[in-house]
Formats: structure tokens, sequence, C-alpha cells
């Protein structure tokens, strides 16, 4: 039984990375064809950082995604404490719509916020790129945070009340502290989302607006290109790098 | 000490409901200043409601709050001057003790120096000095249930609410602290408002008791006086153990009347309770007001019974009694030495009764 179960977990777990592996690989292979092996190269590195509209789509997700999560926190931690807080005649109604963005095709997003935009005469650009990560962003944190408050102590904010605190200070000064694991999970799932978005984007985006998926997908048509390969293995040392941090920020703050 | 005179808070005919549901029900009461008043009463009666009234919590839906005079019916927690002890501790979890005791002087503004002397003051008092930096989760039951209680009176309220703040502790520690916060209450002179389910608990510790049942107040007064002076049959069956005999009467004399109990024992009672005109009374007779002996006894009421059941109580025996009518009572007497008479199951005993000792709780 129990080399049965090592050797199902090294099979899931191949499956899992195994692909991984080898585009890290190709990434330093001199071949431009992915199956051969002719030798260690930094010269997809090279191109990639040479690449000027690669780096500036960077740029563009980078910035996009970060917006998305700051405005993803405050709209989902606002609307999941009103919902927590206030009973309101169509609550469970208003919960239901809220989790609609995150299961609804994107394709169909994607054409109902062009369709909007078009309707009010706002210009496509970054505005329209962020609002559209937004609307099927926040969910995620709107229920991690709505989690979180569920398993909360009603006590608590009567406490900083009975303290002394107005409302909104006992939000600030204790309820938000309480959240803060729930709201950072929530912000780095809203960041992630964003970063590798691309049907939304590609309906609500303008020229200037370009997006790193829309740019890869642009470039991988073409032709599968080298220089992706060592895209993909920057973005994956990003994401170890970027868990390994959050993991020593929840140690440190224990 | 408590001032006899002067009113901390004033409850005028109170009423909340949640729905259909009357949870506190046309309440009249006052606080004394300084005293240490216990709200008791079985769970779901309305005593944490009645308590979140006084912190501001819930608003009511007919009547007024007075504290020291002010109304303050309509005020938000953190403008009344009154903190609570919650039942949960409802500690910060992300602030040290020290941080967590020194939240409300932060609220009030308090300068950095003052409030650290007072947040040093305050942990002292509850013995606590030196787990100031440690986080919530870091301290025992006990100690979560001191700081509470220090974070709540370094803000030298008006008065102190407290929800049956020692239910979570385990009996033994429970017992420590309930003289611990009596004598810290009578220490501070801060009027004290405790919610308890617990008879014992309630008779240790207050100056007064408020026996509340089905979100009204049955009876006001201090622990002895409920205890011998019960006015309602809830009250007399709630504090203590108590016997209570339905009755009819058969007989009036100036100051005395004569009952029949269910069973038929007739009874001799004092007539100041009973409205002219009644005709049927419920009485309230405690265990141990029964005289037993294994001789005739010279008293007002004397009956012969039966001893149904005997248990040995260390301090004290209880007996089950069943009369020579029939009539089923319970009485306690104290093992006061060892070659005492001893009484056994089976035994025929005399009985007497004061009639003093047999209170009128219900008259129709
Ligand atoms: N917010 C509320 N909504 C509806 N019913 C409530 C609410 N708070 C209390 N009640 C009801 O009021 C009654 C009294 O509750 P409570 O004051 O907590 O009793 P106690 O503290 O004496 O156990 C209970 O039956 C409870 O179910
Ligand atoms: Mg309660």
């Amino acid at each position: 039984m129990d080399w049965f179960l090592r050797g199902w977990t090294a099979l899931v777990f191949l499956f899992l990375y195994g692909p991984v592996l080898v585009l890290v690989a190709c990434s330093f292979n001199a071949s431009r064809l992915n199956v051969v092996w002719e030798g260690f190269t930094l010269d997809w590195y090279q191109k990639l950082l040479a690449n000027a509209p690669l780096l500036r789509a960077a740029k563009n997700s980078l910035l996009i995604a970060t917006a998305t999560a700051i405005l993803s926190v405050l709209l989902g931690t606002a609307g999941a404490w009103l919902l927590h807080r206030y009973r309101y005649r169509c609550s469970q109604l208003i919960r239901t719509i809220v989790a609609i963005p995150m299961v609804m095709p994107e394709i169909l997003m994607g054409i109902s916020l062009l369709i909007l935009f078009a309707t009010i005469g706002l210009k496509l650009g970054f505005t329209t790129v962020i609002i559209g990560h937004v609307t099927f962003s926040f969910p995620f944190v709107l229920i991690a945070v709505q989690v979180r408050l569920h398993g909360l102590d009603p006590a608590l904010e009567e406490a900083a009340l009975d303290l002394g605190a107005t409302p909104l200070r006992a939000f600030w000064l204790v309820i938000v502290p309480c959240l803060k694991p729930a709201i950072i999970a929530g912000a780095l799932m809203a960041f992630t989302l964003s970063m590798d978005e691309l049907i939304v984007t590609f309906f609500t985006r303008s020229a200037s607006a370009e997006t790193l998926p829309v740019q890869v997908y642009g470039m991988a048509r073409v032709g599968l290109n080298p220089m992706l390969n060592a895209l993909s293995t920057l973005f994956i040392l990003a994401t170890v790098a970027f868990v390994l941090f959050s993991e020593y920020l929840r140690k440190l703050s224990r | 000490m408590p001032d006899p005179v002067r009113p901390m808070i004033e409850i005028r005919g109170v009423t909340k409901r949640f729905g259909a549901f009357t949870a506190v029900d046309d309440v009249s009461l006052v606080v004394r200043a300084g005293e240490f008043l216990t709200l008791l009463g079985p769970s779901g009666c309305g005593k944490t409601t009645l308590l979140r009234l006084l912190a501001g919590f819930e608003t009511p839906d007919a009547g007024a709050i007075l504290l020291d005079g002010e109304d303050v019916t309509h005020l938000p927690p953190y403008r009344r001057n009154v903190n609570q002890v919650f039942q949960s501790y409802a500690l910060f979890p992300h602030l040290s003790v020290r941080d967590n005791v020194g939240f409300g002087l932060r609220m009030q503004g308090v300068p950095a120096a003052a409030a650290a002397a007072r947040i040093r003051d305050a942990l002292a008092m509850v013995s606590l000095a030196e787990q100031s930096g440690k986080l919530p989760h870091q301290l025992s039951g006990g100690q979560r249930q001191r700081v509470a209680l220090a974070r709540a009176v370094v803000c030298r309220p008006k008065v102190l609410l407290l929800d049956e703040p020692l239910s979570a502790l385990d009996a033994k520690l429970r017992h420590g602290m309930q003289l611990e916060l009596k004598h810290l209450q009578r220490k501070l002179g801060i009027t004290f408002v405790f919610v308890t389910h617990d008879q014992a608990e309630a008779l240790t510790m207050s100056d007064r008791i408020a026996v509340i049942n089905r979100g009204k107040v049955e009876q006001v007064g201090p622990a002895a006086e409920i205890y011998h002076r019960p006015r309602t049959p809830f009250a007399a069956d709630f504090i203590g153990q108590a016997n209570l005999l339905s009755a009819t009467i058969v007989g009036r004399n100036g100051t005395t009347a004569r009952v029949r109990a269910a069973g038929g024992l007739e009874l001799t009672v004092a007539a100041a309770g009973l409205p002219a005109g009644a005709s049927t009374a419920l009485l309230s007779v405690r265990p141990e007001k029964i005289h037993i002996s294994k001789h005739r006894i010279e008293a007002e009421n004397v009956f012969a019974a039966r001893i149904e059941e005997e248990i040995f109580q260390g301090a004290t025996d209880q007996l089950t009694l069943v009369t020579d009518q029939g009539t089923r009572l319970h009485a306690l007497v104290a093992n006061e030495s060892a070659i005492q008479e001893a009484f056994h199951e089976g035994d025929r005993v005399h009985c007497g009764l004061h009639p003093d000792d047999l209170i009128i709780v219900q008259a129709e």
C-alpha cells in the first residue's frame, strides 16, 4: 500500500509540474524548436528584455492588476460589511447577484461591458479595462471577507462601541484588523485574476492599454517563440517569490 | 457602600419586543448608586436584553432609561458612561493585553502618560501586570476574564454591566472570582448590574436581587428578603428550595387564618399577606423551617409524618416527609453532632411549623 501511495503521489506531481519543468528547461535551450536540446543559452531572456511592446504590456498589466486589487478590496470589504451588519429586505438577492460575475462566461461579460461602455460613451482604455476586471474580481474579496465576518464574535464590535468608539472607528480599529487575513487573500486573488485575464480585456482594451496576456496571445498566434518560455519562467519565479513572501508575512504576524 | 437614596439607573416602564415576542415586558426598576444589583432568572427570560438596553445596543419600544438623572434612552452606546463585561469577553484578538485595556482611554483621548499609568493600575488590580505584553489567545480563561474586567473599569464608568461573566470558568475558579468581584465592587464603589441564571451566585454576590421571569421583574430586594419573604411562586421556587402547597382558606381569626392544604393538612398562617375575600392560596415553606423531632413538639402548627426518604448530605440531611393526611414535604435538618437523634427512612416523626414561616405567595 505504501509504495502504491508514494507512486501515486509522484505521478500527481509529475502531472502537475512536468510541463512547467519542460517549459523552464526550454527557456534555456539554444534551439528554436522545443523538442531538441542544443545547449544552454540566455539569448531568449536578452531578447525578451529588449522587446519594448512586451515590456510595456507587462507594465500595463501590473498597473491594472494593482488598481483592480485595491478597488476590489475597497468594494468587496465594504459590501461584505454592509451585507453582514445591516439586514436589507433583499440581502439574499444581493448576495446572489454579486456572485454571478464569478461564474458568468467571460465572453458574455466582455460583450456586455463593451455594449455598456459604448452606450454611455466611455472611451476604451485603462479605465474600462480596470472596471471590467473589478467586476469579476471583487466578488472574490466579498466572499472571503463574508466568510471571515461570519466567524467573528459579534460582541467585538459592540465592545468597541461600548468603550467609546464611533461605528466608523470600531470598524477601522477592530473589524478591519480582524479581517486582515481575508482581505489579503482576496487582494491576492483579485491581483492574480486580473494579471492573467484575456477575454474581458480583449473587449475592453484600447491599443494603448494592451495587457501582457493579450500581447502574448498575439505573439503565440504567429508561432511559438522561446521568448515566451523565458517570460513564463520569470512569471513562475515571481509567483513562487510571492507565495513565499506572503507565507513569511503570515508567520511574522503570528 | 450603596447610597440608599440616590438612584443611578431608573428604568421606567421599559418594553422591548422582537417581532411578536416580548423579551422585556413593562419593566420598572431602580438601581441605587454604588450597589451590586443582580438580574436573576432562567435562560431566555430577558436578562441579556435588559442589559443591552442599558448599554445602548437595543432601543426600547416603550419606556425610558435614566442614567444618573439623565435620559439616555436614545443615546448610542459610545455616548453612555457605562461599560460592559461581555459573556464571551470580546477581547480584541489583534491587540496586546495593554492595548486592550487602553482602548477605552484611547477613544476618550486620555493623554498617553496618564493612560499608561491608569492601564498599569488596572492591570495591577486584577494581578495581570506581568502579562501586559501578551495577546489574548496566550492567556488562560480566567486571565482573559480579568482583562475584560480591567478594560471596562479602567474607563471609570458610572455603571458596570456584567453579562454572566463567570459562566465560562470552572466551578472552583468561579467561586474565587465571585468573591473577588464583590470585593472589587466594594473597593471601587462603582454601581454593578450583574446578570446570572445561577441563584447561588446571586445570593453570594448581590446587595439586591431582581428576580426576572418571562420579561417581567417578579421581585426586587436583598437576598435574605427574597429568600425569607418571596412574593411570587416563581421567586420562592427559583431561589433556594421551596415546598409549594396549594390550600383553601377555611377560616379567619384576626391576625391569623386557617388553611387546608391539598391532602388535608390544616395549618395556621399569618393573615397579613392574605387579601380580604381570598378563598385559595399558594403557600411556600422552606425545607429547613420545618422542625422535626421524635418527641412531641410545642408549636402553633404540629402534625405527624413518616420519613419516606433520607439523603445524607454531609452538613445536612434531606428528608422527604409524608404527613398522615398524605401531604408530601421536603425538609432539611442540620447534622449537628454524631450523637444527636438520627432520622431513618420509615421513622415516624413529629413536625412543627411557625405561622410566619408559611409564606403566602399567591391568593385568589
Ligand atoms: N435580536 C433578537 N431577535 C429575536 N429574538 C431575540 C433577540 N434577542 C433576544 N431574543 C429573544 O428574547 C428572549 C430573551 O433573550 P435574552 O435576553 O438573551 O435572555 P437571557 O439573557 O435571560 O437568557 C429569548 O427568547 C431570545 O430568543
Ligand atoms: Mg443571556
